[in-house]
């Protein structure tokens, strides 16, 4: 039984099918790599699970409540966490009182105007700063910190709303090789721990291929394949969809 | 009304909308490249105004209209180049301060070489006639405004589309960073937009002189108008202006003619308010592509040091001991600071926390004065009473129109709180049998036992420090956190559960509340309220208060309170250009601490 | 060592009361900055009749001083400029203001703090009337008994078809009010067939004047001023509003509002003013003379209002012998002198001066504006009955 259920999922744009029909699953613990070359429709794909677009047809279900025209907030609250493929935290805030605004929303604690937040959930964010290993630096303002810390604050804050599903859209952009194998790592380790489903994009297929538990491939919108790293590793379409990217170059890498 | 009139009164329209959209366009141009809210634009216009009815004296109308305008267009190289250059990486509200203070020096500037006396300018030689329509008479000079305005609009749209400068302008209006990364020389191409919509103001004001003599008080009208224009068009863009001017033009015209004149007090904010209620972005605006908060750079809040909360310690002290040591008037100017310090820090937390503009706040300040006026004096309250209850009435309207300012963001939400300020401003104007028109209200006495300065102040004292303490643990509860998250990041705050729109608008509430005990405390302190309480100018008086303190600081709200209304009374009894004075204090401190003096104080800490 | 300073301080307090003891300080403020043209001369007005009244030994012993302030031309901030000179000035009475609403504001505050305010500039019928208290007196004529001074002529015409433009706040609502309410009595069978209320010093002078054109007057009572009749005056003329109509402009000819007209002024007019140049009584000829001799310019109608303003302060202050509001309040009530415009009194029941205004037309003779065909109408015959005022007073 998966956390996630999509089917059939569809979006055109004036005339141009973005996503076409696609349909998937994602089990709880599980790492569900989403590949595909550019444009082949995973942002989009990504924007409508989180409520940013909404479909032309198909359903999206979480745990058997469908996700179809809920906004960002309410996708939250039904078990989503995610993070964005351009960085955004609360740039004005530490660390730790990142993770704390979004475990005192998950708590609905929000409308309290009179306490102080400083003390609120120290234990719960101290916490998730451990398990991203950002304990060290939960006293520094967020504008301070490298991107790849930063990337870790986003994925505490995406883990304090407990959600069931993770949506990770490239986790690892911008990132130095070494950097994208512990990110991913993290990820995978965190999700197996809290049994925690993961949907996740990449464009390093080293990565994707050690990490993922299973992968789905879209191509010009479609799902054209879907298995094992190793079944996909395999399969034919997907070769000549990826070598063929491979001999022309591309901007994107 | 007859076929002729109407026709007549379709072309005024034609004749005023041109007017207004050559000053309008200017101040697009400007802000869709430069990202500058350029408040002394209409300054410009009556530089042009002033310099056209000089010259024409010298050298003759025609020559002396694009003599004025070349000589303005000049003026506007120049204080970007001095001025402007300085503060582009400055927060936006700066950079309106800036230009702010530019228009009170300017304001002087032509006070003292033109004097107070308004200048009539000659009749356009050739066009001082009228040409006959049906029954009725046009004035030559009106058909040449009505050509002008789309002449101006195509030989704009020629230049934009077909020169590469225009190019250029064009891609930055689009994205300032691209066309920094294309190896565009930024530097020039700002100065010459800059100069380019100077020249255009320059240019309506002197085309204006014929209509209207040249006055010291155009400023303020025009620039007002001109946002409206600018903001129903859709930023930026040109052709949305004109139509904006147009359906603007159109709007007062038959308000006159259809015999509702009161009306054009407020239609063109009536007119603002249903297009940003129903168009977002303006008439033909777009969806800007990086829409930020008042700071490029949100700084973070620091909960007040141990040393900035033993200072409050010591001026609190002093400020509850100083009834002993000082004479009454120093208890009236601090009694006055009080009020606006809780109105700026009211600001401020929209302002900072919330990352919401708003260019009309006096609309809660001053709906908290009058509600305390009315429920004293026409409801017959007891002063206590109307004093609790008077913020609430202020807060109800916050509530109200608050709902519709945060559905937009930045400088469209700003201009929505601004409409919707005039709105209220107008309704006490007009409304006699409530608000008394424009004589306001007067005998808002406190209650006998209150009645002393002393006691007056210790009342103020009180209330003005609970509500900023309020405000200011607000900021650090887990409610202020989620403001300040939905302001950093609104997406990711959205994406953790926040609920984005429903905070600001709690906390745009809260704001217009704490105005609004200002506004019951300053009614009573007064013992008279009257419109300006509400008017555009409180609201900037506001906005000045927060920005020399500081947007980013806790306490710079205060001393931006402290220091204005200190410099306000100071300057205006012992200086006779004290607007100047005023504003070469405002730019002095701008060009120094970009941040506000509240960093400054920062920095020393 | 210690005490020499503190000698010194005591010494110099002394002194300081002693000084103080020889001045007797009137505080006066007004919105200088945003009626600049208007308050220049007035304040001119107000220093000759200082220069005057020191030069002749001053009143009761002491020298006058006056202490000027802006007050920002808004309620609010004119309060606490009030407050300053109640407080810190010690001034012994107010005078000054210009709008309708900053006089109200500051009329209440005196009566709230207990000082004689003589209201200069402010025409609102309400600061003697509705709003009047026993602190505040007013000098100048006010709306109503202007409006009132152009009634004759008006009736005189048997004009049906009458059109009002004003500007929208207190003083054109109450001129029109007022306008309306008389001309009716007298007239019963007077049309007012449109009604124009431009905002004040924005007037679409084209728009507004096609409107009146089209409610086809055959007169027209105004009451804008400054920069908003010029426009009106200019388009009006343009586009052929005043070919067949008589025009009633109140304050028309004072010169503050003329004079800017130059060749513009429109003929035949009828308006209320001052024509500085032709009036010859002695007490007119005096104060020219002085006025020119010390500004090298010539008097507005501010400058009479200022000049009066400081003589009035100075000979209640005579008259009451002593600084103490109440006795200033007795001294004012019923007070009769002498002003460049004739004698006046301060009505005892009202508290309004009777200071009068001149009546005429206008006339663009020698390519600028003047008024021909003028009288002196004598303010205390356009006030209303002492018992109509009782009720509006609600003493």
């Amino acid at each position: 039984m998966g956390v996630l259920m999509v089917s059939n999922l569809a979006k055109a744009f004036g005339g141009v099918q973005a996503v076409a029909g696609v349909s998937f699953c994602v089990a709880a613990g599980e790492m569900l790599a989403m590949i595909g070359p550019n444009g082949a429709g995973k942002t989009t794909c990504f924007n409508m699970l989180n409520g940013q677009l909404a479909p032309d047809a198909g359903a999206i279900e979480m745990q058997g409540q469908s996700l179809l025209g809920k906004t960002p907030r309410e996708i939250c609250r039904a078990g989503v966490g995610r993070t964005f493929q351009i960085t955004a935290t609360f740039a004005s805030m530490s660390v730790r009182e990142n993770v704390q605004i979004a475990l005192l929303s998950h708590a609905r604690r929000l409308g309290s105007l009179l306490a102080a937040m400083e003390n609120k959930f120290l234990k719960e964010a101290n916490e998730l700063l451990d398990q991203v290993g950002l304990r060290a630096q939960a006293g520094r303002p967020c504008a301070e910190l490298a991107y790849a810390d930063l990337k870790r604050v986003e994925l505490a804050v995406a883990l304090a709303s407990r959600p069931r599903l993770l949506l990770m859209d490239e986790p690892s952009a911008g990132m130095a090789a070494a950097e994208r194998h512990a990110m991913i790592q993290l990820a995978a380790q965190l999700a197996r721990a809290s049994k925690i489903a993961v949907l996740f994009t990449e464009h390093d297929m080293e990565v994707v291929f050690q990490y993922a538990d299973r992968v789905i491939v879209l191509c010009e919108g479609a799902l054209i394949a879907q298995g094992t790293p190793d079944e996909v590793r395999a399969d034919a379409r997907v070769r000549r969809v990826y070598l063929g990217e491979l001999s022309e170059p591309t901007g994107d890498a | 009304m007859e076929y002729t009139s109407v026709l007549i009164q379709f072309l005024n329209g034609l004749a005023s909308a041109s007017s207004l959209f050559l000053v309008a366009a200017g101040l697009s141009l400007i802000f869709g490249v430069t990202r500058v809210v350029n408040f002394a634009h209409g300054s410009l216009y009556m530089l042009g105004m002033y310099m056209a009815v000089w010259l024409s004296e010298r050298i003759g109308f025609w020559l002396a209209v694009p003599m004025a305008a070349a000589i303005v267009g000049l003026l506007g190289a120049v204080v970007e180049m001095v001025l402007l250059r300085k503060i582009y990486q400055a927060p936006e509200l700066l950079q309106l301060l800036a230009t702010f203070a530019l228009l009170l020096v300017i304001k002087d500037a032509a006070l003292w070489v033109w004097g107070a006396e308004d200048l009539l300018g000659p009749r356009a030689p050739g066009f001082a006639g009228t040409v006959q329509i049906a029954d009725g008479a046009l004035p030559q000079y009106d058909l040449l405004l009505i050509a002008l305005g789309p002449l101006v609009l195509v030989v704009l749209h020629f230049m934009l589309a077909k020169t590469r400068w225009g190019i250029l302008i064009r891609a930055a209006t689009q994205d300032r960073e691209m066309a920094g990364a294309l190896g565009v020389n930024q530097r020039w191409l700002f100065t010459g937009v800059f100069a380019l919509g100077a020249l255009l103001a320059g240019l309506g004001g002197a085309l204006q002189i014929p209509r209207e003599p040249a006055n010291l008080s155009i400023d303020l009208s025009v620039i007002s108008d001109a946002f409206v224009v600018v903001v129903v068009g859709g930023l930026g863009s040109i052709p949305g202006a004109f139509l904006a001017a147009l359906l603007i033009a159109q709007a007062k015209t038959f308000c006159i003619a259809l015999g509702y004149s009161k009306a054009t007090l407020v239609v063109e904010f009536m007119v603002m308010a249903a297009v940003l209620v129903i168009r977002p972005w303006g008439l033909l605006g777009r969806v800007p592509a990086n829409l930020r908060g008042p700071a490029a750079v949100p700084l973070p809040f620091h909960p007040p040091s141990p040393r900035m909360l033993r200072i409050f310690a010591v001026l609190s002290g002093a400020l509850v001991l100083l009834p002993l040591a000082s004479d009454a008037y120093a208890l009236v100017l601090l009694t006055d600071i009080l009020i606006f310090a809780l109105f700026a820090t009211s600001l401020h937390f929209i302002l900072g926390p919330a990352g919401l503009y708003s260019f009309g706040h006096a609309a809660y300040f001053g709906l908290g004065a009058y509600a305390a006026g009315i429920f004293s004096l026409q409801g017959k309250f007891p002063m206590e009473l109307a004093l609790a209850l008077a913020p609430l009435a202020a807060g109800l309207a916050a509530l109200v129109f608050g709902w519709f300012c945060v559905r937009l963001s930045g400088v469209y939400s700003a201009m929505l709180t601004l409409a919707f300020a005039q709105i209220a401003w107008s309704a006490a104007f007009q409304w006699d049998a409530l608000t008394g028109g424009s004589n306001g209200i007067v005998g808002v006495w406190p209650a006998p036992w209150l009645a002393s300065k002393t006691a007056y102040y210790y009342l103020t004292l009180l209330l003005c420090a609970g509500a900023i303490i309020f405000l200011w643990r607000a900021i650090f509860s887990p409610f202020g956190y989620a403001l300040r998250a939905a302001r950093d990041a609104p997406l990711r705050a959205e994406a953790s559960g926040i609920a984005v729109r429903s905070m600001q608008w709690a906390a745009f509430t809260i704001a217009g509340l704490t105005a609004g005990i200002a506004g019951a405390l300053y009614a009573f302190s007064k013992g008279s309220i009257s419109p300006e309480a509400m008017g555009v100018q409180r609201s900037v008086d506001g906005l000045v208060m927060v920005m020399l303190g500081g947007l980013q600081t806790l306490s710079g709200p205060l001393w931006g309170a402290a220091l204005f209304t200190w410099l306000q009374d100071a300057a205006a009894r012992n200086i006779d250009y004290w607007r100047a004075a005023t504003g070469a204090v405002i730019l002095a401190l701008v060009l120094l601490w970009p941040n506000g003096l509240g960093s400054f104080l920062q920095s020393k800490k | 060592m210690k005490r020499l300073p503190v000698g010194a301080l005591v010494l110099a307090l002394l002194f300081l009361s002693e000084v103080q003891a020889q001045t007797i300080r009137i505080g006066e403020l007004n919105s200088y900055k945003t009626f600049a043209a208007f308050l220049e001369p007035y304040k001119k007005g107000m220093e000759l009749a200082l220069e005057e009244i020191n030069r002749a030994g001053g009143v009761n012993g002491s020298k006058l001083e006056l202490v000027s302030r802006e007050d920002g031309g808004n309620p609010g901030d004119a309060v606490r400029v009030a407050e300053e000179l109640i407080s810190r000035e010690k001034v012994a009475l107010l005078t000054g203001t210009f709008a309708s609403h900053v006089g109200l504001a500051v009329a209440n505050l005196a009566a709230q703090r207990k000082i004689v305010f003589i209201a200069a500039e402010p025409l609102t019928d309400k600061i003697v009337w509705e709003n009047g208290n026993r602190y505040t007196f007013r000098l100048r004529a006010s709306t109503y008994m202007q409006t009132a001074m152009l009634i004759p002529e008006a009736v005189k015409l048997k004009k049906q078809r009458w059109v009002i433009v004003y500007p929208n706040y207190e003083y054109g609502q109450s001129a029109t009010a007022s306008f309306k309410k008389l001309l009716s009595k007298a007239q019963p069978d007077v049309q007012f067939v449109g009604e124009q209320a431009p905002p004040l010093g924005k007037i679409d002078a084209g728009a507004v004047v096609q409107a009146l054109i089209d409610a086809k007057p055959e007169a027209i009572f105004s009451s804008l001023f400054g920069a908003d009749l010029q426009k009106f005056v200019r388009e009006g003329k343009l586009r052929g509003l005043f070919k067949n109509t008589v025009v009633f402009n109140l304050l028309g000819g004072e010169p503050e509002y003329l004079d800017p007209l130059k060749d513009e002024t429109p003929e035949g007019w009828w308006v209320t003013g001052y024509p500085w140049s032709q009036i010859k009584t002695p007490a007119h000829q005096k104060f020219l003379d002085a006025y020119r001799k010390k500004w090298q310019d010539y008097p507005r109608l501010g400058s009479v209002v200022g000049y009066t303003t400081i003589y009035s302060a100075a000979n209640a202050l005579r008259k009451a012998r002593s600084t103490d509001p109440e006795k200033l309040i007795a001294a004012l009530k019923g007070l009769e002198m002498d002003t460049p415009f004739g004698p006046i009194v301060y009505r005892a029941v009202d508290h309004q001066s009777t200071m009068g205004a001149y009546v005429g037309q206008l006339s663009a003779k020698g390519g600028k504006g003047s008024m021909v065909n003028w009288r002196f109408a004598d303010g205390a015959n356009f006030l209303p009955p002492y018992e109509e005022v009782r009720v509006l007073r609600k003493e």
